[in-house]
């Protein structure tokens, strides 16, 4: 029965690489997609770090630089 | 109306999005797998191969569909000298092309045991093939030129050459002798296929559709974040 699900009449090797080639491109899309996406959120965390209190006020009035900064989701 | 595509105001929503599409996608994919490599039958002339199509077709559907958005977008964008409108398109263009990819290789996978060969130069499989090539110009462009409005210049005419293949895809099955089957599943007539198919494969659609929602909504605040980085620069 097992077997039966993996061989697929002799297609399985077809079906199986098609099907796993198509997951493996999502799962690295995905990864450096995230990738880029954390390096960026931690460049803009480190240099809002080096601002003044000043600057540091300034720009944390801006709607979308405190969401970047309240969002400590990793996705 | 226009200042409804304001980053400042999408980011609100584009930032907190994605894990609740990740979630979504990862139930409607596991349903999507379940019901293409378990449950939907074999078709009687191309046995299990037909699986195949599952993941082939939705492929092809969406890259073809971010193509045709990615060229509107940009065309609309340069008109009314609305940035974000690129900032969109460069943020759908890499799921775009890994979808033209998967299409491609998937396809070449599937031909093997229905045609009998991995590559044929016909009409069909070489204008996806030229697809690919657009979006690979498409993502170099968008990547080289520092200057945002060069970029934009340049992709917009990258986009308008290549949604000419569009079309060129779509009927090549039906103006020229093609190995390739003509469509399936049609919207404005009967489809040729049948429930026990139709359904698992408009579930990898929506799946794939998710994904692509996914790595557009991730690659968006990524671009984002990269402006408000420049704007940190000039405080």
């Amino acid at each position: 029965m097992i077997s039966e699900f993996f061989l697929m009449k002799g297609y399985g090797i077809y079906v199986w690489s098609a099907f796993i080639f198509t997951m493996i491109s999502f799962f690295f899309l995905y990864n450096i997609t995230k990738n880029q996406y954390i390096k960026e959120k931690n460049k803009f965390i480190a240099k809002f770090g080096t601002l003044n209190s000043e600057r540091a006020a300034f720009a944390k009035s801006q709607k979308i630089n405190k969401e970047i900064l309240s969002n400590t989701s990793r996705i | 109306m226009f200042k409804f595509f304001e980053p400042n105001k999408i980011f609100l929503i584009t930032s907190r999005a994605p894990k609740y599409v990740l979630i979504l996608f990862i139930i409607i994919l596991s349903i999507g797998l379940t019901e293409a490599l378990i449950l939907s039958p074999e078709d009687y002339k191309q046995s299990h191969s037909v699986r195949i199509m599952y993941v082939h077709v939705p492929a092809a559907w969406i890259t073809l569909g971010i193509f045709s958005s990615i060229t509107f977008l940009s065309i609309v964008g340069y008109i009314f000298k609305i940035k974000n409108f690129f900032l969109i398109s460069k943020s759908l263009a890499p799921s775009g092309f890994v979808f033209s990819i998967t299409a491609l290789v998937t396809g070449s996978i599937w031909g093997k045991p229905t045609w009998g060969t991995w590559w044929a130069w016909d009409a069909r499989i070489t204008s996806m093939l030229i697809l690919v090539l657009f979006y690979l110009i498409y993502l170099i462009v968008c990547r080289i030129y520092e200057n945002d409005d060069k970029a934009f210049k340049i992709s917009t005419i990258v986009t308008i050459l290549g949604i000419i293949n569009i079309p060129i895809i779509k009927y090549s099955v039906e103006w020229w002798n093609t190995l390739h089957q003509p469509a399936s599943v049609n919207i404005f007539s009967n489809s040729s296929i049948h429930n026990s198919m139709l359904i698992p494969l408009l579930i990898m659609t929506a799946a794939f559709a998710l994904f692509s929602a996914l790595i557009f909504l991730m690659k968006y605040n990524t671009e984002l974040i990269k402006i408000k980085n420049k704007g940190l620069d000039r405080l």
